[in-house]
């Protein structure tokens, strides 16, 4: 049947990720012995999971149509802010994270604000915000680690011996992101921003505050990520997550979002988180040098958004 | 003489066989219309004329010849030229930039400004649109970027013309300005392909008409065919009353707006309308309705006066507030207001009422699928289902969409700019209907409207805007499309410019 070629045709292009990262799974399974095996498998999981922390969050901006280039300073500047007030005004750790999610919080809320009522472009809020949570960060620590606390530093570990702790909180993040975006209101009227801001506005979505509750989002997804890097490291580090918004962006749109807004699913950045890091984790085990590392995650990444491109002009 | 010939043409798109085998020959210096119900095909067909899309099978002649046209600039380079249904304009860059696009004047490399000016000034000076070429196409109203699409087609100097709906969004003096350039290409030996949904239309300007309908060509009679005969070739089936208006009795005035104004755009209007009424607002474009109607709505501000709702007073520029006074807007432009274009069709017809099936942050999504389901099949939107998506859907589907919303949502007061542009003949009679039905449960509805007969025959009272004011108010007996107009000008000597 020729509806049976258009189904099929149509699924392959919405699960483009998702098959390529079955692909990339299976050529890796048969270039390296170790590459199959649990603990490795775990060990990408542990490796995807702040990328995919900060792109869930992305993914919420990047459906509005907005980009959020200030997530790894701010997931810097969260965890700096935990490990410091649990260490200096000595406030106990469940406080602490509180005040950290914060601040993550309030960054992406003075983003939305410079953006919405600013009229500023989101590239321009966010990158101003890039340097200033950094700078944040370097001025609180003076430039050096914190310790975390050790109830807060048992993120880091797993659970019975096994499942590594930041992979579940991945997963949880992720359910999050996904239930967000697709059954509450403030997750529909971020594809609604996002096809066409003045139809959303007359249909009488409050597109201002939307945003508002859209860059928090993303801050308080940013800070979560900055909690579970630091803690993996048992210390905060105020130099940590640098250039990680880029691969959080990478990941979202690897994952089928359209940058021009009013596309994106959570399942799809879960999916280009992980072909990130397998790639990345399958180039060592294949010993690439980190240099050429570079260019074929690039090149990645470029054949993504192409295909995509192409998907979307065959289909008129 | 034969110019342009397709033969056997298909096209078949995920879930739908959009044309099935169309035949259509034009000839030089015809205006051969084309005719079809919402998503019988026409715009389809043109695509493949134009490059836009391929046929599956079947062929497009040339003087005879076989041709394949892959990309708007085969099109091009074989003379033919089109004016889409839907916008390509850049909003963002000048009338003038709009003209050149793709091909502005050079000079030493560089784009050479005073000429691309020159030429913009020419072009417009011959469609008879007085805008100043600086103005982004973003500020234009919908009526002005379509004359600005037009003049960008005649740029081209093409040997056939398709032109898709471009009546649609046009006043009166403007399809006049329109005929009189079409009648002079049709002398100067174009080709021009010509779709339209207005029947009067057909014998003042066309020659032949070939009818569409459910993707196959059905006829292909001489444009003097009689209506009824048109309609009936086209639908199916007769329609007996093209204006259905059942007047009843008005009640409470659910709307009054005193004195508004908005600085240099428009002044003083004050008007009501009542429980159970249809108040139509005529006018020419650029006269101020679509800018009366925003701002009551609160899409936009305005500097004095006030709007009133069922008692309550929304505060200015706050389309939320407006919306829990009652009122609702259909808004001109269904691509740039209207859809959300890339979003489904579920999804769009939802997006008013998504608030109220929102508990505690969550919104009852099947709960919105039923009452879209429900909307849809009122409306007879022709789709594969409510997930396909709304880019994918004819224009006139997609208007019955933007309405569609607005119906779910069961604002008290509608104000409905331009309703029907775009549907066809048997589709517009089904919203006549739901207005009459609105009005006799009560609602309220402010109808802006191009089209005088529609306006005419569906209005209970008539205001006229003219200039930024209102001139005029007729009441359904008294008014007659010679009284309208008469009003409509009268002012055009008055002080304001625009
Ligand atoms: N890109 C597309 N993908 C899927 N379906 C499409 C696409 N373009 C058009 N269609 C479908 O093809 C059919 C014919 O559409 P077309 O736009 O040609 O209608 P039309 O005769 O121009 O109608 P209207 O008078 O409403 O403009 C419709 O059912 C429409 O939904
Ligand atoms: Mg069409």
């Amino acid at each position: 049947m020729v509806g049976n070629v258009f189904l099929r045709r149509s699924w392959l292009a919405e699960n483009g990720a998702l098959v390529a990262l079955v692909v990339l799974v299976v050529a890796l399974s048969l270039l390296s012995s170790d590459f199959l095996s649990v603990t490795n498998l775990l060990n990408v999981g542990v490796q995807a999971a702040v990328t995919a922390i900060l792109a869930f969050g992305g993914t919420f901006v990047i459906v509005t149509g907005g980009i959020d280039l200030s997530v790894g300073s701010v997931a810097a500047l969260s965890a700096i802010v935990l490990a410091w007030t649990a260490a200096v005004p000595g406030l106990p750790w469940p406080l602490a994270t509180v005040v950290s999610l914060v601040v993550g919080v309030v960054c992406g809320l003075v983003n939305a604000a410079l953006i919405a009522y600013g009229k500023l472009p989101p590239f321009i809020a966010t990158l101003a915000m890039l340097g200033i949570a950094r700078g944040l960060a370097l001025v609180i620590s003076q430039g050096s680690p914190i310790p975390m606390p050790d109830a807060v530093s048992h993120l880091g570990d797993t659970i019975g011996g096994y499942l590594p702790v930041p992979v579940l909180v991945m997963l949880v993040m992720g359910a999050l992101a996904a239930v967000i975006l697709n059954r509450t209101y403030v997750g529909r009227a971020m594809y609604a921003i996002g096809g066409n801001e003045e139809a959303a506005r007359l249909s009488g979505i409050k597109v201002s505050r939307q945003k508002l509750i859209t860059y928090a989002l993303s801050g308080g997804f940013a800070a979560v990520a900055g909690i579970v890097l630091a803690s993996r490291l048992a210390s905060a580090q105020p130099q940590a997550a640098a250039g990680y918004e880029l691969d959080a962006i990478a990941a979202v749109v690897i994952g089928g979002a359209s940058l021009s807004g009013g596309k994106g699913r959570a399942l799809g950045t879960f999916v280009g988180a992980l072909i990130l890091a397998v790639l990345r984790n399958g180039l060592n085990l294949l010993s690439v040098s980190a240099f050429w590392q570079q260019v074929v995650i690039g090149v990645v990444i470029a054949l993504a958004v192409l295909v995509d491109t192409l998907r979307r002009r065959g289909m008129s | 003489m034969e110019l342009l010939r397709a033969e056997g043409l298909r096209k078949r798109f995920p879930g739908v066989l959009a044309l099935d085998g169309v035949d259509l020959t034009v000839r030089a210096g015809e205006v051969h219309v084309l005719l079809g119900e919402n998503g019988a095909g026409k715009s389809t067909l043109i695509k493949m004329l134009s490059g836009a899309y391929h046929p599956d099978e079947g062929r497009v002649l040339l003087d005879g010849r076989a041709v394949h046209i892959r990309t708007a600039g085969d099109a091009q380079r074989l003379g033919i030229a089109t004016i889409y249904q839907e916008f390509n304009l850049v909003p963002e860059l000048s009338v003038a930039e709009n003209l050149s696009l793709g091909r502005p004047p050079r000079r030493f490399g560089f784009v050479d400004t005073k000429r691309m000016h020159e030429r913009a000034v020419e072009l417009l000076a011959r469609v008879g649109v007085d805008v100043d070429p600086r103005t982004p196409v973003a500020r234009l109203g919908i009526a002005r970027m379509q004359m600005v699409e037009i003049a960008k087609a005649l740029a081209l100097d093409a040997r056939v013309l398709i032109m898709d709906e471009p009546t649609a969004v046009l006043t009166t003096g403007e399809v006049e300005k329109l005929f009189s350039i079409v009648r002079r290409l049709r002398e100067e030996g174009v080709a021009i392909v010509f779709i339209t949904h207005h029947l009067e239309e057909i014998a003042a300007i066309g020659d032949r008409v070939t009818v569409l309908r459910d993707g196959r060509s059905v006829g292909e009679v001489p444009a003097d065919t009689p209506q009824d005969e048109l309609v009936r070739l086209m639908v199916g089936r007769p329609i007996d009353q093209q204006f259905p208006r059942e007047r009843g009795q008005a009640g409470e005035p659910l709307l009054k707006v005193t004195g508004l104004g908005r600085k240099g755009v428009f002044e003083d209007v004050s008007f009501e309308v009542r429980a159970g009424e249809v108040v139509g607002l005529a006018g020419l474009v650029g006269a101020g309705r679509t800018e009366v109607a925003r701002a009551v709505f609160g899409a936009d501000r305005y500097d004095t006066g006030e709007v009133t709702v069922r008692g309550r007073r929304p505060a200015r520029g706050d389309v939320v507030a407006a919306m829990e006074a009652g009122l609702g807007l259909v808004p001109e432009d269904r691509k740039g207001q209207g859809l959300v274009l890339g979003a489904d069709i579920g999804e769009n017809l939802g997006l008013v009422t998504m608030r109220g099936a929102t508990r505690a942050g969550f919104v009852d999504r099947s709960g919105q699928r039923r009452a879209a389901a429900e909307v849809a099949e009122q409306l007879g939107i022709r789709m594969t289902g409510l997930a396909q998506e709304v880019r994918t859907l004819s224009g006139g589907n997609q208007q019955k969409v933007v309405i569609g919303k607005w119906l779910e949502a069961d604002a008290g007061v509608l104000i409905l700019d331009e309703p029907t542009r775009g549907i066809d003949v048997g589709a517009k009679v089904e919203i006549y209907q739901l207005i009459n039905q609105l009005t006799a449960s009560g609602h309220a509805v402010l109808m802006i409207s191009s089209d005088l007969p529609e306006v005419l025959g569906m209005s209970d009272r008539i205001l006229v805007m003219a200039r930024g004011r209102l001139v005029g108010e007729l009441s359904a007996a008294e008014a007659t499309q010679d009284g309208v107009m008469a009003l409509a000008v009268a002012e055009v000597a008055g002080p304001r410019g625009r």
